[in-house]
């Protein structure tokens, strides 16, 4: 073997040497930032069962935390972002009134989802309907399709964002259900900030959950279920 | 023979029109950059009204653009003479149209840079991504059949491709009426009469629109359209109006029928001011009545008649859009049907739109994309119908 091979080898192995130096720590890193999030899985049905007699008219609690959690400036011009909203609802012919909540219902066959051309409307498997924001095209066809009116279209520049809740100008977004908290295993923002207790958070798959309890035993509806989209929110007393 | 003094007044005409076809085109482009800048806040939509006035002008455009082809089907597809000389004409005006409204819907997004990932990420089940792929297909497609009849050579072609065309066009705004068919909860649109209803309405505005600009070049090169051509062609715009009409009213008298629609149909038909107004006066009476009294009154239905017809169904065409997209949205949607509803985000309120200037540039924008299209092209290549000598077929 000439010298010149040699030297060739040597050049080569401490530059294997390198590469792997300088990538293992990222890899490492990658490593470290993904073994937190497991996927979401399809044994869990995220939903909420609200309790409209427990919920007080003028309490605007829910909104606000809602608000505080996800950043949002809480303004009420047809503009602004209302990820949550309370609506005092008088039944026609009985004169009975009610106040609640309203957000997006998670549905399980969400018009959202069906209509969004780039596929940035997506439901997770555990029943939460997200808006991929680096996807979203800003069409607005989402908004016309929902039932609910749940959704929101970001008119204006962003200023001091919630880096757990990223939002962009120009794009659809609506309630994630805290979908950063849930990771987490903490609760929404508005079922915690309830003071009244009419929103019961849980996992309507699992059978010894509270809401799935409580579905069984108090007579619920979901809003507009004649449309058959099986919303995750649950209403009791409407 | 035109004078040579003549002929440079047409030459400079031809600049000026451009120039001013590019001035409207600049001022919507400067609407665009505003939007970009400042978000959707400038214009008059908000979370209640998500689509206004450029989507007014893009669904015009689109409808129009595949019904402007129907000159063309009768022509290859159903062998008539008088249509086959116009195919060429109509076909460019299709293609103009296209790109002027698809120009509009792209620039109105929220992020119109992020336009690829509607070609990267097609999302199977959104009448939306279909019609990616239709708009696309179709341009490609008419600018084939052009091909196939500019191009001596290709002319053993120009059937099967104007078939495929008139196979496409029908698809196509069957896929505009479903954007609003495929809406579930809205009181106004869920319908499946309303792609039919757009077939319909494509042939009528497209048909106008043929007309004026027929007119126009037969005007400019100093032409008369033969009598017995303009008769054929004002009664099928007649025939086409009427069906329309049909379509409309059927749409309406069907929600009249279903008691949860009642609400909505007196909201567009009587009580909602502009909404009203703009349907019985602008789309009835300007757009259709006064469009076949000029057209059927004996005596009338000369070139001038049937131009302003025509000019009075596009006007129909607008005000009917303007009804049928913001007044559809400006209803409430009845997420509690049997109670009344109050909240701060105008649930069981009617939305109030005021569109901005900067929508008004940059569907204007719009129509100068299909008008800067349109002139160079008739000017550059020959589009001028000849006709042979009339023989009824």
């Amino acid at each position: 073997m000439s010298d010149a091979d040699v030297k060739r080898r040597n050049f080569l192995k401490t530059s294997l040497g390198a590469a792997a130096v300088a990538i293992a720590p990222s890899m490492l890193l990658y490593k470290v930032a993904h073994s937190e999030s497991e996927d979401a899985s399809s044994k869990v049905r995220w939903g909420m069962l609200i309790d409209t007699t427990q919920c007080k008219p003028g309490c605007n609690d829910c909104v606000t935390a809602c608000n505080k959690e996800n950043g949002l400036p809480g303004g009420t011009t047809p503009t602004d972002s209302q990820w949550m909203r309370k609506i005092e609802i008088k039944d026609v012919s009985t004169g009975r009134e009610l106040s609640l909540p309203m957000m997006c219902q998670h549905c399980e066959s969400p018009p959202c989802v069906d209509v969004c051309p780039t596929a940035a409307s997506f439901k997770r498997a555990d029943g939460i309907v997200l808006v991929d924001k680096h996807l979203c095209i800003g069409c607005r066809y989402c908004m016309m399709a929902c039932p609910y009116k749940a959704r929101s279209f970001v008119h204006e520049p962003l200023h001091n964002q919630n880096p757990d809740v990223p939002r962009g100008k120009g794009t659809v977004e609506s309630c994630t259900l805290c979908v950063h908290r849930i990771d987490k295993g903490l609760q929404p923002a508005c079922a915690e900030s309830c003071t009244n207790k009419a929103i019961l958070f849980g996992d309507l798959h699992d059978a010894n959950s509270d809401i799935a309890k409580k579905v069984l035993s108090v007579a619920s509806v979901q809003i507009r279920g004649d449309l058959q989209l099986n919303p995750g929110i649950h209403y009791q007393g409407l | 023979m035109p004078t040579l003094s003549a002929l440079h007044f047409k030459n400079r005409l031809f600049y000026v029109l451009l120039a001013i076809g590019g001035l409207v085109l600049l001022a919507g482009l400067y609407a665009v950059h505003m939007m970009e800048e400042h978000g959707h806040i400038i214009t008059g939509m908000n979370n209640q009204i998500v689509w206004g006035i450029p989507h007014v002008f893009a669904i015009f455009l689109i409808v129009a653009a595949s019904g402007v082809l129907n000159v063309a089907s009768i022509g290859s597809v159903f062998g008539k003479a008088i249509y086959k000389a116009r195919a060429p004409l109509a076909s460019l005006l299709s293609i103009a149209m296209l790109a002027g409204g698809l120009t509009v819907l792209m620039l109105d997004l929220g992020r119109p840079d992020r336009i690829i990932i509607a070609a990267t990420h097609i999302n199977l089940t959104s009448v939306f991504a279909w019609n990616v792929v239709l708009y696309s297909g179709m341009f490609a497609l008419v600018i084939v059949y052009l091909w196939t009849m500019m191009e001596q050579r290709m002319n053993c072609w120009t059937r099967p491709a104007g078939l495929a065309v008139f196979v496409w066009r029908f698809i196509l705004t069957t896929g505009t009426g479903l954007i609003f068919a495929f809406l579930t909860a809205r009181q106004a649109y869920g319908s499946a009469l309303l792609p039919p209803m757009f077939i319909v309405l494509s042939f009528a505005w497209g048909l106008a629109v043929f007309h004026v600009v027929q007119a126009n070049i037969y005007a400019w090169n100093e032409k008369e359209i033969a009598p017995e051509i303009l008769r054929r062609k004002k009664n099928l715009l007649g025939i086409f109006i009427i069906g329309s009409m049909y379509m409309v009213a059927t749409y309406h008298l069907t929600n009249l029928y279903f008691a949860h629609k009642v609400g909505f149909e007196h909201f567009i038909l009587r009580d909602g001011g502009i909404y009203p107004n703009l349907f019985w006066w602008g789309y009835v009476l300007l757009g259709n009545l006064l469009p076949l009294l000029l057209i059927y009154i004996p005596g009338l239905g000369k070139t001038k008649c049937v131009m302003l017809a025509s000019l009075l169904v596009i006007v129909g065409a607008f005000s009917l859009l303007y009804v049928f997209i913001i007044g559809g949205q400006a209803y409430p949607l009845n997420i509690f049907p049997g109670y009344e509803v109050s909240s701060s985000f105008g649930d069981g309120q009617i939305a109030s739109y005021h569109p901005s200037i900067y929508e008004f540039l940059l569907g204007f924008g719009g129509l100068a994309i299909a008008f800067i299209i349109t002139t160079i092209s008739v000017r550059v290549l020959n589009f001028m119908p000849q006709d042979k000598q009339y023989i009824a077929d």
